[in-house]
C-alpha cells in the first residue's frame, strides 16, 4: 500500500505477540512513511500499546519483522541503538521529578569537563542550546517536577530527537491538555513536521487525527484493519474500523424525557466554596436530571465536586433530599446519598490489587453481612448482578480489577458508585480514557439510572460526555458563569469554558 | 496498560467478528480456577515444609517426628515470633511498617513485670500480681497509639518512627532493668506461670493462643468489613478514601493491635524463660520480616495472607532446627541460617511470580 518513494521510517509486518495464554498482537501491521504523522487508534485492548511495546524494542515480538528505514531492528538489548531510531512520549512521566531538566536531558550522558568529572555548566548551556534549538520554552534550571504536562511533553520530545531519533511516538498526548493547550502543541508538532520529524500519534479523541494527521492505522481485536489517508476515511467508516461496525459516536441520552420543574431537588448547593479553588456555587439537581459541569482545568470543576464527596473541606451548605450533609466526610456523604466516581481511576477509582467484586462493594462493605461481617456469597452476588448490569467484561467477580482494560475498570469504578444505591451521582470526566463502546455503556448507564430514580452531577471537558445532560452550567476562575439547555451549541459552549474574554485563571 | 489487561478486552466484545476466539461467559469455569489459584498460591509454602519434616525425620528418625521434639522444640519457641509476625503483617497489609515491635516484646512485659517484683516504690509499686497482664497490653497499646499520632497525624516516616521508638524503647528497658535480667518469675507472676507451664490437650497454652490469634485474624481478615478495608486501604488509600473508608483510623487502630500483640508475645517470651531480659527481642524484627515476607505478605501493602505469613514462622523454625539436628557449628549456624532464608526468599519469589518490593 506504500508508494514507491523511500522505504518507510518504520515497517512492522505480521507482529505476533503473546503474553502467557492470552494473545495481545495477533497480526500487527505498520508502515509510517517519513515525514508524515501517523495515527494509530484502537479501542482499548485493540493491540495498540503492545505494538508500541514492540516498536520501542521493549517487548521481544513472536513473530513478524520490524524494520527501521529498510534496515531490520537493533538487537533487542541494544537499548543505545533502539533509542537512536524510536522515541515514545507516554501518558506518565518518565523524567526525573527531582532532577531539573538539563539534568533530565542528559541522563546517563552529561557532558564531562575538567578530569572527566560532570560540568554543570556545560551541561546547562549545552541543555539551553539543545532547547532552543527545537524550540521548547523551558528553562534547563527548572525542576522536572514543576513542569506542566505540556512543558514536560516538550521536554520530553526534545531529549528523544538529541538522541537522534527522528521518529517520535505519542501515546495520547492531549489526555491531560485543556485546549488551547493542545492547539499549542499541534503548532509545535507541525513545525517539527516541517524539520523532518516523523510521529505516529495514539489518540482516542477522533477529531485530533482528522486536524492533525495524514494517514491512519485502525487496529481491532489485536489486528491491523485498515490504513489509509484520513481525507479518505470518513468519521463514520473510522469509527466502523474501530468498533466492527458502523455506528454514529455517542448518541446517549437524546430521548430523554424533560425533567418537570417541580420534580424533588435531590442536590442542592448554596454558596458552596472551596478554598483556592471554588469561590461561591449554587445549583441544583432534580429528580432524573443530569446537570453538566464544564470548565476548564483551573475552573474549580473537579474540586467542587470532591467536596461534594466529602473528600475536601469545604464552605457552604450541600442538601441531598433536603437534608444537609457534614462537610469533609466521604461517609457522612455517602450515607446522605452521595454516590462518587473520581477523576482518575488509576489515582483514587480502585485498589488494583483487589477483586471486582471487592472494588464494586467497597462503599456498601457494611451491608453484606450481619455485624460487620462481609460474606463472600453476598458479595459475589451483588457483584454479579452489577457486573451484569454495567456490562464488565471480566472472568468474574474475582479478577483483580488492575488485570482489565481502562474502559471495564471504569465500569467497576461506575459500579462502586452506584453500589450505595444513592440519590444523586457525582461523575467526574467519567469516560476519560476509555474507548468508544465503553465510552457509551458508560454513559449509558448514566443515562438510565438517573430517568427515574436519581439525579446526577457530570463535571466533564468531553463534549461527548456533555451531551447525555439535561442542562450543563460553566464554570470559570470558581464560579458558575452560565447555563445552558440541551441542544446548545458547541462552538458558544466551547468558548465559555475557555473563557473568552475573561480574566479566568 | 499492562499486557493482561489487554487480553480481556481483546475479541471480547464484538461477537459478529468469526475470527474471534469465544469470550468464557463471565461466572463460568475460570472464576473457579482463579480462586483454586489464589488458594494454591496461600498453599506454597506446604511442600518445602514437608520436605523439610522428611528431610528432619531421615537425618534423627528416633526422635524428630516426635510429639515432644515438634512441640517443645520447634513450636513453642515460634510462638513468640509467630505472634510478632501476626502484628507485623496486619501492619504491612496495612501498608506501614512498624520496627518497635521487637522492642515492644521487651519493654511491654519488663514494664509490667518492673512494676510487680521490681525494687522500686513509683508509682506506689510494688502493684499486685494480677496487673502484669493489662498493664503490659497497655502499655504496647499505648506505644501503637504514640506511633499512630506521629505516622498518621503528623505524616511521618513509618520506618523512621518506629526506628526511633525502637531505639528509644531499648534504652529505656535498659534503664529499667538495669543491664542484668528480672528472673526467676516463676511461682511469683500467676500469668507467667501460666503462658509458661499450663497446656492442654499437652499443648502449651502459648501454641494455643497463637492457633487461636491466627484463626481469628484470618475470619476478621477475609469476612470482615475492617479486615477487608486493610486490605483497601493498603493496595490505594486514595480510593479507599473515595470510597468512604476512614483511611485514618484503619492504619491507627492496626498500629494499636500491632502493640497489644507484640506485648503479649513479650508476655508469652518472659513466660518461656520466667525472666525478662535487659535484650529481651532484641534482633527479632529481621525474622519477623523474612517470615512475613517468605510468607507471601507484600512490603509494599496491601497483599498477602496470614496463612501464608504462618507458614512463614512453620517454615524458619523447621530450618532452624534442621539445622541443628545436622550438627552445624553453632559458630556458623547463624550464616547458615541467614543464607537459607535468601534461598527461600529467591524461591518464594520465583514461585509466586510477583516481584517483592
Amino acid at each position: 500500500m506504500d508508494g514507491a518513494q523511500a522505504p518507510p521510517v518504520v515497517e512492522a509486518v505480521g507482529i505476533a505477540k503473546r503474553f502467557g495464554p492470552t494473545v495481545a498482537l495477533a497480526d500487527g501491521n505498520l508502515s509510517v512513511r517519513a515525514g508524515e504523522t501517523h495515527a494509530l487508534v484502537g479501542r482499548n485492548g485493540a493491540g495498540k500499546s503492545t505494538l508500541v511495546g514492540v516498536l520501542t524494542g521493549l517487548h521481544r515480538a513472536d513473530a513478524g519483522e520490524v524494520r527501521f528505514a529498510g534496515k531490520p531492528a537493533p538487537a533487542p538489548g541494544d537499548r543505545a541503538a533502539w533509542r537512536e531510531r524510536v522515541a515514545c512520549v507516554y501518558q506518565r512521566p518518565s523524567v526525573v521529578r527531582e532532577l531539573t531538566v538539563a539534568e533530565n536531558l542528559f541522563l546517563g550522558r552529561q557532558p564531562r569537563g575538567r578530569f572527566g568529572l560532570l560540568s554543570p555548566g556545560r551541561l546547562r548551556r549545552e541543555a539551553a542550546e539543545l532547547l532552543e534549538a527545537w524550540a521548547v520554552p523551558v528553562s534547563p534550571d527548572l525542576a522536572a517536577r514543576d513542569l506542566t504536562v505540556e512543558q514536560r511533553q516538550l521536554v520530553e520530545i526534545a531529549g528523544a530527537l538529541s538522541l537522534g531519533a527522528r521518529f517520535v511516538i505519542l501515546d495520547e498526548p492531549t489526555a491531560q491538555l485543556e485546549a488551547k493547550a493542545i492547539n499549542r502543541l499541534f503548532d509545535r508538532l507541525r513545525d517539527l513536521q516541517q524539520q523532518g520529524v516523523t510521529f505516529l500519534f495514539i489518540s482516542h479523541h477522533l477529531p485530533e487525527i482528522y486536524e492533525i494527521c495524514q494517514r491512519v492505522t485502525v487496529f481491532r481485536d489485536a489486528r491491523h484493519i485498515v490504513t489509509a489517508p484520513v481525507a479518505e476515511l470518513s468519521h463514520d467508516k473510522l469509527v466502523e474500523a474501530m468498533i466492527g461496525e458502523a455506528r454514529g459516536l455517542v448518541q446517549v441520552g437524546a430521548d430523554r424525557p424533560s425533567v418537570s420543574a417541580d420534580a424533588e431537588k435531590v442536590l442542592e448547593l448554596s454558596g458552596v466554596g472551596v478554598p483556592g479553588f471554588v469561590e461561591s456555587v449554587d445549583l441544583s439537581v432534580r429528580r432524573g436530571e443530569i446537570v453538566g459541569v464544564a470548565g476548564s482545568a483551573a475552573s474549580g470543576k473537579r474540586q467542587l465536586a470532591e467536596a461534594i464527596a466529602g473528600l475536601r473541606a469545604r464552605s457552604g451548605e450541600v442538601r441531598v433530599t433536603g437534608r444537609v450533609i457534614k462537610a469533609g466526610q466521604v461517609p457522612a456523604a455517602l450515607r446522605g446519598g452521595v454516590g462518587y466516581l473520581p477523576g482518575d481511576r488509576n489515582v483514587d477509582g480502585f485498589v488494583p490489587g483487589l477483586s471486582v467484586a471487592e472494588n464494586a462493594t467497597m462503599t456498601i462493605a457494611g451491608k453484606l453481612g450481619p455485624r460487620g461481617f462481609v460474606l463472600p456469597k453476598v458479595r459475589d452476588g451483588r457483584a454479579n448482578t452489577m457486573i451484569a448490569d454495567l456490562d464488565v467484561h471480566t472472568a468474574g467477580p474475582h479478577q483483580p480489577v488492575g488485570e482489565l482494560s481502562g474502559g471495564n475498570a471504569q465500569k467497576v469504578v461506575m459500579a462502586r458508585a452506584l453500589a450505595s444505591d444513592p440519590e444523586v451521582l457525582v461523575l467526574v470526566q467519567p469516560t476519560a480514557g476509555v474507548d468508544v463502546r465503553s465510552k457509551e455503556s458508560l454513559l449509558g448507564a448514566v443515562d438510565e439510572q438517573t430517568r427515574s430514580r436519581r439525579g446526577a452531577l457530570l463535571v466533564s471537558d468531553e463534549l461527548d460526555d456533555l451531551r447525555v445532560c439535561d442542562r450543563v452550567v460553566v464554570m470559570v476562575g470558581g464560579r458558575v458563569v452560565g447555563e445552558h439547555p440541551r441542544g446548545w451549541n458547541e462552538a458558544e459552549l466551547v468558548a465559555e469554558i475557555e473563557g473568552i474574554g475573561e480574566s479566568g485563571v | 496498560m499492562s499486557p493482561v489487561s489487554e487480553s480481556t478486552t481483546v475479541s471480547t466484545e464484538v461477537p459478529t467478528e468469526p475470527e474471534a476466539p469465544a469470550r468464557p461467559t463471565p461466572l463460568t469455569g475460570r472464576p473457579a480456577n482463579r480462586l483454586r489459584l489464589a488458594k494454591l498460591r496461600d498453599l506454597a509454602l506446604i511442600p518445602p515444609i514437608i520436605a523439610l519434616l522428611v528431610y528432619g525425620y531421615t537425618l534423627k528418625p528416633d526422635i524428630f517426628l516426635t510429639h515432644s521434639y515438634l512441640v517443645d522444640s520447634v513450636l513453642k519457641y515460634q510462638a513468640v515470633l509467630a505472634m510478632v509476625v501476626l502484628a507485623e503483617a496486619l501492619v504491612l497489609i496495612v501498608g506501614k511498617f512498624d520496627l518497635s515491635l521487637e522492642s515492644i516484646v521487651g519493654i511491654a512485659p519488663a514494664v509490667a513485670i518492673f512494676l510487680v517484683v521490681g525494687n522500686t516504690s513509683v508509682l506506689g509499686a510494688p502493684w499486685p500480681t494480677w496487673t502484669v497482664l493489662p498493664v503490659a497490653l497497655v502499655f504496647g497499646g499505648l506505644i501503637g497509639v504514640f506511633n499512630g499520632l506521629l505516622i498518621v497525624r503528623f505524616k511521618l516516616s513509618a520506618f523512621i518512627v518506629t526506628l526511633a521508638m525502637l531505639i528509644f524503647l531499648r534504652g529505656l528497658q535498659l534503664t529499667l532493668v538495669g543491664g542484668s535480667t528480672i528472673s526467676n518469675l516463676a511461682k511469683r507472676v500467676p500469668v507467667i506461670d501460666y503462658l509458661g507451664n499450663v497446656r492442654i490437650l499437652t499443648l502449651p497454652l502459648s501454641i494455643w493462643i497463637v492457633v487461636v490469634l491466627f484463626a481469628v485474624g484470618i475470619v476478621v481478615l477475609g469476612y470482615t468489613r475492617v479486615g477487608r478495608s486493610l486490605y483497601a486501604v493498603g493496595g490505594n488509600p486514595d480510593a479507599a478514601r473515595a470510597a468512604g473508608i476512614r483511611v485514618e483510623r484503619v492504619i491507627w487502630m492496626t498500629l494499636v493491635v500491632a502493640g497489644l500483640l507484640a506485648a503479649l508475645a513479650g508476655l508469652m517470651m518472659s513466660a518461656q524463660l520466667a525472666s525478662v531480659a535487659a535484650n529481651q527481642g532484641e534482633g527479632m524484627i529481621f525474622m519477623v520480616f523474612a517470615a512475613a515476607v517468605i510468607g507471601g505478605i507484600s512490603l509494599d501493602g496491601g497483599k498477602g495472607s496470614l496463612f501464608g505469613a504462618l507458614c512463614g514462622v512453620v517454615l524458619l523454625g523447621l530450618i532452624r532446627s534442621v539445622l541443628t539436628l545436622a550438627q552445624v557449628a553453632p559458630d556458623q549456624i547463624e550464616a547458615v541460617y541467614g543464607l537459607v532464608i535468601l534461598v527461600a526468599l529467591v524461591l518464594a519469589r520465583l514461585t509466586s511470580g510477583k516481584a517483592q518490593d
